[in-house]
């Protein structure tokens, strides 16, 4: 009788290696997920912030009767008190900081008696001091008089209001930063000058320069008569709110920045303000120690200082991998290089940042200082700016560049060095026409990397130039139009500096969501752009090594 | 006339470190003629070819005794710059290896890299090799696009025009049909048989039928040192050494 055929082993739980696969899973699946829940939890917080929410009122009970609030609900949650007991309560944002003095509260949920939403509220943004809320009192008049919201053309008479403040402002800007910044800034020359004539360092004479001295004087002193004309101008209207309570707030023309009632607008009108909103974030100057306003000169300086170091870091990464990868004999010495190169990968950062402050800061900049500016009062090179943090973080990811070049050289295949060779090429002419195009794509890979490590980097950027607020930027329209040496904004420092050393972390926590989302953003632009750069070379170096 | 011995090689012996590549090589390659080198594998075919435009030297640890002249000149006079040596003598390779560039500027590699720019005599240039290495009707449209959009053998007659566009003495080719189907090697054949009017060609080839369709002399080499060499009809039909006609006759390879 024939043997009846041997079965195959069927699938079962207990192969060999399978529990194996499954661990690899499980790995990638942990990364992904937390990545997914991190990168979820920026966007949706930092959409958030810059949703309108609906305004209610709130009738809470007090010590003697109730009283009445208005404002959004930032948070709800459950609290267990000392004793053990469990109270559920709503954190309120109210504003209104001159009545107040916080602008959150908790409202205990037992404590709420009513909530409503009233369609009148007013959310009126200002310059300083927050966020108002309240109704429509009255808006005071040119001619001094007052205009209750009853009167038809109370909206238009607020709005005009608004922007003929707003035009006042660029021009209070424009007298203040431009013109007697240059005022000033020719001032101190001048008294510099006079004080090395005086001390027989340069020839020249002193009354000449007390004479033009003299005009400035008296041009400096228009300008800020002009500045006061200006100032008095828009403090001089004012917006009349009631806050639900029944207390007055009175805003001045000056800090009346945007008027918005945020419980009769539509979706698309809050839709609009939104948008307004993210535009103002990324357009406008930080106000009220940064938990106000934008972050635009923020976002220009983590652009710029990337794009600095990475034209700094491309071209020596790549020089010092060609010498490594096709010049130097291999041996145990260039061996050792490539460690110690790998190896720089893993320094922290901040040792970096303690580098580029003894040797850019004080050793390269102190000597920059003493050839060029023998004379300034304070140190021009010799303090952090926006030059020196960019070779420091150029040094940080050069060793990325260097071994993706490496690894891009390598991976060209040796017969297209021959065909060159055999073309009569020098070996020089042989790397820049042949090899280095072909490798191009793994060299700007490398670059992406070091980019989006370098736009990430905080740490050693605080010894370096970052500073929480830098009134002017690192490029602007003063001559010489390009300021290396100046001291600079970085995304990665603001949410730092908002999230742990603001004065109050409460109001600075949804731009700290909003500024991560920013950052966050701006790195994959800009990798994308890379990358986008990077496939048409591939395409038009395209090899099969690639 | 053509030089009976117009490429010398002298008791030529090669070194990779401590093993010897080849033995007290003697032969004389005559002027535009076709000169095979068969042999099996390791056998240092190759490793001579590779000598001729000395390519050789990029790999460490490798030296030499015994001499190759060219047209009487010798190789290895250190006066000689190795890049004026490598503009005579031409090669292509086994593997078709055509730069990531146009179809054109692959053309005209060597006139770039010797500083030749100028663009009616790069046209010409193009056009001439191109017509010379039989593939000027498949790509006078797509001279702009990428070289790896040809096929396998267009590639290879690509090198070729690659090769003699800077109008070498000498071709040199290292199994050029090796990776090509048996159509695009009969075409690189016929077209090593037009090219040997202009010059002068050794090739290197694991093909004995290949060997014996298109060159007009013969070597074999077996174990680094040269076993035969004379007129192929002679080698294949009446092969004088026992080695050659075992090897011929495939009994070892």
């Amino acid at each position: 009788m024939a043997k009846p055929p041997k079965a195959f082993a069927t699938t079962g739980r207990s192969r060999k290696g399978e529990p194996l696969v499954w661990l690899t899973a499980l790995g990638l699946t942990l990364g992904v997920l937390m990545t997914l829940w991190l990168l979820g939890l920026v966007v949706y917080k930092g959409c958030q912030t810059f949703w309108p929410d609906r305004l209610q009122v709130f009738e809470v009970k007090t010590d003697s009767g109730t009283e009445k609030v208005a404002g959004y609900e930032v948070l709800d949650r459950d609290r267990r008190d000392g004793d053990g007991n469990l109270h559920h309560e709503v954190q309120l944002f109210r504003g209104n900081v001159e009545l107040y003095g916080e602008k959150f509260v908790f409202l205990d949920s037992s404590s709420i008696v009513s909530r409503e939403q009233a369609d009148d509220l007013l959310l009126v943004e200002r310059l300083a001091g927050g966020n108002v809320i309240g109704r429509a009192k009255a808006i005071e008049l040119a001619d001094g008089s007052r205009m209750g919201p009853e009167d038809p053309s109370f909206e238009d008479e607020l709005e005009a209001l608004i922007e003929v403040n707003e035009d006042r402002r660029d021009e209070l800007r424009d007298v203040e930063k431009f013109q007697i910044g240059k005022n000033s800034k020719r001032i101190k020359e001048l008294e510099l000058k006079k004080r090395l004539i005086a001390d027989g360092k340069v020839g020249g004479s002193i009354p000449e320069i007390d004479a033009e001295l003299e005009k400035l004087q008296a041009e400096y002193e228009e300008l800020f008569a002009e500045k006061v004309k200006i100032e008095e101008l828009m403090k001089a209207r004012h917006l009349y709110i009631e806050a639900v309570d029944g207390r007055e707030i009175v805003i001045s023309g000056e800090s009346l920045l945007h008027v918005l009632r945020p419980n009769e607008v539509g979706f698309f009108g809050r839709l609009g303000e939104m948008l307004r909103r993210i535009w103002n974030f990324l357009t406008m100057d930080p106000r009220e120690a940064n938990t106000e306003g934008g972050v635009y000169p923020a976002i220009f300086g983590t652009v710029i200082m990337t794009i600095v170091m990475s034209l700094f870091v491309t071209p020596f990464g790549v020089i010092a991998a060609i010498y490594l990868r096709e010049y130097a004999k291999q041996g145990p010495f260039v061996r050792a290089v490539r460690i110690s190169v790998n190896n720089l990968a893993g320094v922290p950062s901040i040792v970096f940042g303690v580098f580029g402050l003894a040797f850019f800061i004080y050793f390269v900049g102190g000597v920059v200082d003493g050839v060029f500016f023998p004379n300034a009062e304070e140190p021009v090179y010799k303090s952090g700016g926006i030059l020196w943090a960019s070779l420091t973080l150029a040094l940080l990811t050069v060793p990325v560049v260097i071994v993706a070049t490496e690894e891009a050289l390598a991976a060209v295949p040796r017969g297209v060095r021959e065909a060159a060779l055999a073309c009569g090429a020098s070996k020089w002419q042989a790397i820049q026409r042949v090899v280095l195009p072909a490798s191009l794509p793994g060299i700007l890979t490398g670059v992406i990397l070091a980019m989006a490590r370098g736009a990430g980097e905080v740490a050693p950027l605080m010894l370096v130039g970052v500073v929480k607020s830098a009134p002017d930027l690192p490029i602007d329209v003063t001559a010489p139009f390009i300021h290396p040496e100046r001291q600079f904004m970085h995304l990665g420092f603001h949410i730092y500096d908002l999230g742990f050393q603001s004065p109050d972390s409460e109001a600075a926590k949804p731009m700290v969501f909003a500024t991560t989302l920013l950052l966050i953003t701006i790195v994959v632009v800009m990798n994308l752009a890379a990358i986008i750069i990077r496939n048409r070379l591939r395409k038009k170096y395209a090899t099969s090594s690639f | 006339m053509p030089r009976e011995d117009f490429i010398a090689v002298d008791k030529f012996s090669f070194f990779y470190g401590e093993k010897q590549a080849l033995h007290d090589i003697d032969m004389a390659i005559p002027q535009q003629e076709v000169t095979a080198l068969i042999g099996p594998s390791g056998c240092g075919k190759s490793t001579l070819l590779r000598n001729m435009n000395r390519m050789n030297d990029l790999i460490e640890g490798v030296r030499h005794r015994g001499d190759i002249r060219l047209n009487g000149k010798s190789l290895y006079d250190p006066r000689i710059e190795v890049i004026s040596l490598r503009k005579r003598v031409g090669m292509v390779f086994q593997k078709y290896n055509p730069f990531a560039k146009t179809v054109y500027e692959n053309v005209i590699f060597s006139l770039r890299v010797a500083g030749r720019n100028k663009k009616k005599e790069l046209d010409e240039v193009v056009e001439r090799s191109l017509r010379s290495a039989a593939l000027w009707d498949e790509v006078k449209d797509r001279l702009h696009d990428s070289a790896f959009g040809l096929s396998g053998g267009q590639q290879q007659r690509l090198c070729i025009a690659r090769a003699i566009a800077n109008q070498p003495e000498i071709l040199l080719m290292d199994e050029p049909c090796a990776a090509l189907d048996p159509t695009a090697t009969l075409k690189i054949e016929s077209l090593i048989r037009d090219l040997k009017s202009q010059f002068t060609i050794v090739i290197v080839t694991h093909n004995m039928e290949q060997a014996s369709r298109c060159s007009d002399r013969t070597a074999f080499l077996y174990m680094g040192r040269l076993v035969e060499y004379g007129p192929t009809k002679q080698l294949f039909e009446n092969p004088s050494e026992e080695d050659t006609e075992a090897y011929i006759s495939g009994r070892f390879s």
